[in-house]
Order: structure tokens, then C-alpha cells, then sequence
């Protein structure tokens, strides 16, 4: 069921479609050239057009230098994927993040990436891995259809075995069901 | 030499702290409806060892919340010979059992030790044995007298002289610990800065398969009891995980996600020999073989939320054995091959339950919030499992009938992912 969550995302995203609140970019944009890997905005996605004083830059992430990874103001120092129970849906909010590495990978054919899957952690250990794992790889196909290549991208999983946060409430368990991104060499 | 010294004594200590923080601390919480009393006076001779042969056996039997100890500290005179026992003595104290023995240092440094089981109902002797045993097998020699005790007064096979295996947090620290079944002498297996879990012992107790992460990812390790040696079972790409032994040792199944999603795999114990189990486009993992080799109970999402299936090896025919609720995981095959016990969500709480395979019926036998990887004792009357007591990992044990419950605590240390080992091979 979560598959075909994806795979309608997905759709969405090569249609285009009008669904999308208006400030995200809606259809993968070709072209990228390269900036001098100048910040583009802090959290939300920038819209191609706002007069933005960036030049170059038409999509985040698209063109950007290994700085860029560790730039507080850049959506590529954000690395983590958050998820819903039992879920490996990538939800919405989390496709400009997703989009902005994939474009990374795209213009640095020579980066690599480990994606590493988590859970909360409530249930069965071994299940959880399984999940985790489902995680990790839903977010790496994303990228794959946005551009990242397959040999670039590593999924593996730590199931509940590595929490970023140790309570047993609700806000900690949803700070742990999540994807981290990590570049080779950090 | 001196130089090295100091820094090796430092590590010994260092082992030794660790070592005594792991050991595991067995309370009763919850007894059988009716015990047995039995009175075990101390052995003749006994006093001259440090270890207390006649406590060992008492605190076993005690522990099984089968048993009812009757004080035999002082009574005199002491018999110590299955003819020395004045039944009516006995049955004034309210015993049903007596338990009475001796032991005897010998010229080489062994001890002769010997022991007498009586019924004081049917003022008859059950049994009597006599073993020669160095020192240092004298723990493992209380085990086996109260498993002969067990075995005759209950008609069930025991597990005194049985070993788990488990995990212990401290920390940062993930260490793997193999204790003898009363959480004594704990010996560590392996040790790691990243986490380990689902240890597994092969049928034969000699090797112990296990998860470990130290590689920043999931890889299956099988590693020698005996000599501490290992290997890498799986390494594929992605993750490794949940092996389970088939019942001659040789093999085992593994949940890799080499193809991508997450699939059930045979290995052979030396890592050669990777074959696909099964195909579907969910996760299948958890695999754990019957008593005979026959079938294979595993966890899949297949019909859209985890759930227990059974693949039947000859014809390949997968049946769904969970319909209750929605999330029935981590089965594992009772040794009479009659049912098995695995861990279901019910509002949000997980708890260990046993469902039979003729009447489909299912019982709970757990009240915890967050319980989790049952293991079957090996004469299957008693169920270990990972357990919480506020945010503090601990092991609990509970008998098949739901009735005696254990809990297994360890110093500062968050235990989990208990696997019971099999019984001793007689020799």
C-alpha cells in the first residue's frame, strides 16, 4: 500500500499537477547553471521567478559545491526525512529536501551518499530493521527519479538500535522515525 | 614485563567490574497455583566448599515456582543417606519430598558427590545418583541434580542446566553475554560500540549466530562458543538480519535485502550457497523453523500490515496463522511443535502470547506496555522475553500457562533480546 503511495507521488510530481501549494517547484527543471554556491534560502523551497537576487541557481541544490553541505542557510545541510507509524511514505513537506540532494548528486557525479533508515521504538526489532530499510530505499528512489544516480546513493538500516531521541513519548518517537542522509567523507 | 603489567591488571579489573554488572538477578513475581514442598537437607560434607551445592539446587527448584521449600537447616541429626530418612519426621514438617546427600573430597581432588530424591507420600525412593566432579564443576552438578529432581516429581524434562543468551546496554556499550539458565557466570561473547541483537543458538549450543552493526550497517556474524572464533555469515548489500537455524545446524535463514525489499534466504552455516526462500513484494522477515524442520513461521506485511505466516517446506504452501489485530510478530515454534509464541499489539501495547496450532486458539500471557523477542525454553514450559520496568530494559520470564512469572534484572545495565539455549547433550 505505502508502494503506491509513492509510486502516486511520484505522479504527481512528472505531471506537474496544479496540487502543489504554489511556492514549491513542481516539475523537475533540466537545465542548472552552476552558481558559486550562494545560499539559496533557508527551509521552503525557492520558486523559479521571485526575482530572487541568486542568479543561476533555478532549483536548490542543482550546481551547488561541497560547502553547500555544511551551509546552515542551505536546504542541503538539512538531512533528515521524518515518516508516519509504520509508514515509508515521503511525505510531501520532505520532497524539496529530497529534490535538493538529488539535484546535488546530479551535478557531482563523483558524491556519494549513505541514506540510513530508522524507527521509533516501539515493536519488534527485526521488523523494525525491515521497515527502516523500506524507509532508506523509498527516499533513495525519489532521488533516483529525480536525477540522483543508482550507484551514488547507499541504503542501509538501523531499525530502533540508534534513536536520535531517547524519551518514550509521542514527540520523541516521531524525532526517530526518520531517513538520515550522509555524504561520504563526513 | 613489569610495564605490562599494570596495564593488563588495570584491564583485568576493568573485565571483572563489567563482567559482575551483567550478571542478571532472578526474582519471582507470580507462582504456580499449587507447589510442591520439599525439604533438601545440606549435604554432609558440604560445608567444607565454598559454592553451597544443597542453595544452588533449592534456589532452582525454587525459582521454577513449582517448588516450595521446607526449612531443613536444623535439623539433627542430619541424614545424609536415603536410610538415614525417618519418613514421619518429614511429614510432620510438611514435606512431600526429601532430599538428602553427601559430599566426599577424594585423593586426586575431585569430589564424590552423591544425592538421594525421596517420597515422603509414598515412602519409596525415587532416585539416587552419584557423581565425581572436579571443583570447578560443582555449580553445573547442583544443575543437574535439581533437573533429575525436577524431572522426577513433575514428569517434564528440566532446564537447570540449560544457558541463555542476551544483550546488555550500558551506555554506548553492546555487549553479548552467555549465563548459565539462573543468570550466574555470565561470559561475554562479544562486545561493540554499535548495536548487536537477535542472538541464536544452532541446535547443537556450540555456535550462536547474531546481528551486529559495527560495520554501520546490519551483518550476520556465526561465532564459536568454544574458541571465541567468528565469521561473517551475510554481508550482502543493504541489511542482514534475523538468522534462524534450521535443526541440523548446517544452514540457516536469513532476511537480506540484497534483491531490495526484504526476503527470506537459505545459507549455509558457512555463508556459501545464498538460495531465495520465497518471493513477495513485501517485507518477510523473522523466519524460525519447527522442531522438525518441516516449516518455517515468519513475520510478512504481505496482506498489508505485519502478520504471521507458516511456509510448509515439501509442498511450499504459505498459510496466514494471525487474524487478531493488527500487528502479530516474532514467532517462535514451540518445542513440541503444537504451537508457537510470538508478540502482538493490542492498543498499543505489545505483550507475549502462545496460539496453538490445532485450536487456533491464542492466550496472553504477558501484561508488560513494550514486551518483546519471546524464547522457548527447551522443554517448553517457560517463555524468556525482553521486557520494560519504567524506561529500564530488563528480561522476564513466564511459564506457559501464564501462571509464574520471573523477572531478570541486571545492575545499570538495560538487558534484552533473550535467547534460551538447548538442553546439555547427555553424556
Amino acid at each position: 500500500m505505502s508502494k503506491l503511495l509513492v509510486s502516486a507521488l511520484f505522479a504527481v510530481l512528472l505531471a506537474g499537477c496544479a496540487s502543489n501549494p504554489p511556492p514549491e517547484t513542481s516539475a523537475p527543471v533540466e537545465d542548472a547553471t552552476p552558481s558559486a554556491g550562494a545560499g539559496t534560502g533557508t527551509g521552503a523551497a525557492t520558486s523559479p521567478g521571485t526575482g530572487s537576487s541568486i542568479s543561476g541557481t533555478a532549483t536548490p541544490g542543482a550546481g551547488q559545491g561541497a560547502s553547500a553541505l555544511r551551509d546552515p542557510n542551505n536546504i542541503l545541510s538539512r538531512r533528515s526525512i521524518y515518516f508516519d507509524y509504520d509508514s515509508d511514505a515521503v511525505k510531501d513537506q520532505y520532497r524539496p529536501l529530497v529534490e535538493a540532494h538529488a539535484r546535488y548528486l546530479q551535478s557531482n557525479r563523483s558524491a556519494r551518499m549513505t541514506i540510513q533508515g530508522n524507527t521509533d521504538e516501539r515493536g519488534s526489532r527485526e521488523y523494525n530493521i525491515a521497515l527502516a530499510q523500506r524507509r532508506a530505499d523509498s527516499a533513495k528512489r525519489m532521488m533516483q527519479l529525480l536525477g540522483a544516480g543508482e550507484s551514488q546513493i547507499e541504503t542501509v538500516s538501523f531499525g530502533k538500535e540508534k534513536p536520535k531521541n531517547p524519551g518514550h513519548d509521542e514527540a520523541a518517537w516521531a524525532e526517530n522515525r526518520r531517513a538520515d542522509i550522509v555524504y561520504a567523507g563526513e | 614485563m613489569t610495564r605490562l603489567l599494570r596495564p593488563l591488571l588495570a584491564f583485568a579489573l576493568f573485565f571483572v567490574a563489567q563482567w559482575s554488572q551483567a550478571q542478571l538477578t532472578i526474582e519471582i513475581i507470580g507462582g504456580a497455583g499449587t507447589t510442591i514442598p520439599i525439604a533438601i537437607v545440606p549435604f554432609a560434607g558440604e560445608n567444607a566448599f565454598p559454592l553451597g551445592v544443597t542453595g544452588v539446587v533449592g534456589a532452582d527448584l525454587q525459582r521454577s515456582g513449582l517448588f516450595r521449600l521446607i526449612d531443613a537447616a536444623n535439623v539433627s541429626p542430619r541424614p545424609a543417606r536415603a536410610e538415614d530418612v525417618r519418613y514421619a519426621d518429614w511429614k510432620a514438617r510438611g514435606a512431600d519430598a526429601v532430599v538428602v546427600g553427601s559430599m566426599t573430597p577424594l585423593p586426586d581432588g575431585r569430589i564424590d558427590v552423591r544425592f538421594a530424591l525421596l517420597d515422603d507420600v509414598k515412602q519409596t525412593q525415587l532416585a539416587g545418583f552419584s557423581y565425581v566432579v572436579p571443583q570447578a564443576q560443582l555449580r553445573a552438578t547442583a544443575h543437574k541434580i535439581a533437573d533429575v529432581i525436577y524431572e522426577k516429581l513433575t514428569g517434564d524434562v528440566g532446564v537447570f542446566s540449560t544457558r541463555i543468551a542476551y544483550i546488555a546496554k550500558q551506555g554506548r556499550r553492546f555487549e553479548l553475554f552467555v549465563a548459565e539458565a539462573d543468570g550466574f557466570g555470565a561470559q561475554s561473547v562479544v562486545a561493540s560500540n554499535e548495536p548487536l541483537l537477535s542472538p541464536t543458538w544452532s541446535p547443537d549450543g556450540t555456535r550462536i549466530a547474531y546481528v551486529s552493526m559495527e560495520n554501520r550497517k546490519p551483518v550476520v556474524y556465526v561465532q564459536s562458543l568454544a574458541s571465541g572464533q567468528r565469521h561473517v555469515l551475510a554481508n550482502f548489500r543493504g541489511s542482514n538480519s534475523a538468522p534462524a537455524w534450521a535443526p541440523d545446524g548446517n544452514r540457516l535463514v536469513v532476511t537480506l535485502t540484497k534483491d531490495g525489499n526484504s526476503q527470506l534466504y537459505l545459507i549455509n552455516a558457512d555463508g556459501s550457497g545464498v538460495q531465495r526462500l520465497l518471493t513477495s513484494p513485501a517485507i518477510d522477515t523473522e523466519a524460525n523453523f519447527a522442531p522438525d524442520g518441516k516449516a518455517i513461521l515468519f513475520t510478512s506485511d504481505r496482506g498489508g500490515s505485519p502478520q504471521i505466516y507458516r511456509y510448509t517446506m515439501g509442498s511450499g504452501q504459505v498459510e496466514r496463522m494471525t487474524y487478531d489485530g493488527s500487528y502479530n510478530v516474532s514467532p517462535r515454534y514451540l518445542p513440541d511443535g503444537r504451537g508457537f509464541a510470538f508478540v502482538r499489539r493490542d492498543g498499543g501495547r505489545f505483550n507475549v502470547a502462545v496460539q496453538d496450532f490445532a485450536t487456533r486458539q491464542t492466550q496472553v500471557l504477558t501484561q508488560g506496555s513494550a514486551d518483546e523477542s519471546p524464547s522457548v525454553a527447551p522443554n517448553g514450559k517457560m517463555i524468556i522475553y525482553a521486557s520494560e520496568v519504567g524506561s529500564r530494559g530488563i528480561l522476564a520470564a513466564v511459564s506457559s500457562d501464564g501462571r509464574v512469572k520471573q523477572r531478570l534484572t541486571a545492575a545499570a545495565t538495560d538487558v534484552r533480546e533473550p535467547a534460551w539455549g538447548p538442553l546439555p547433550k547427555t553424556n
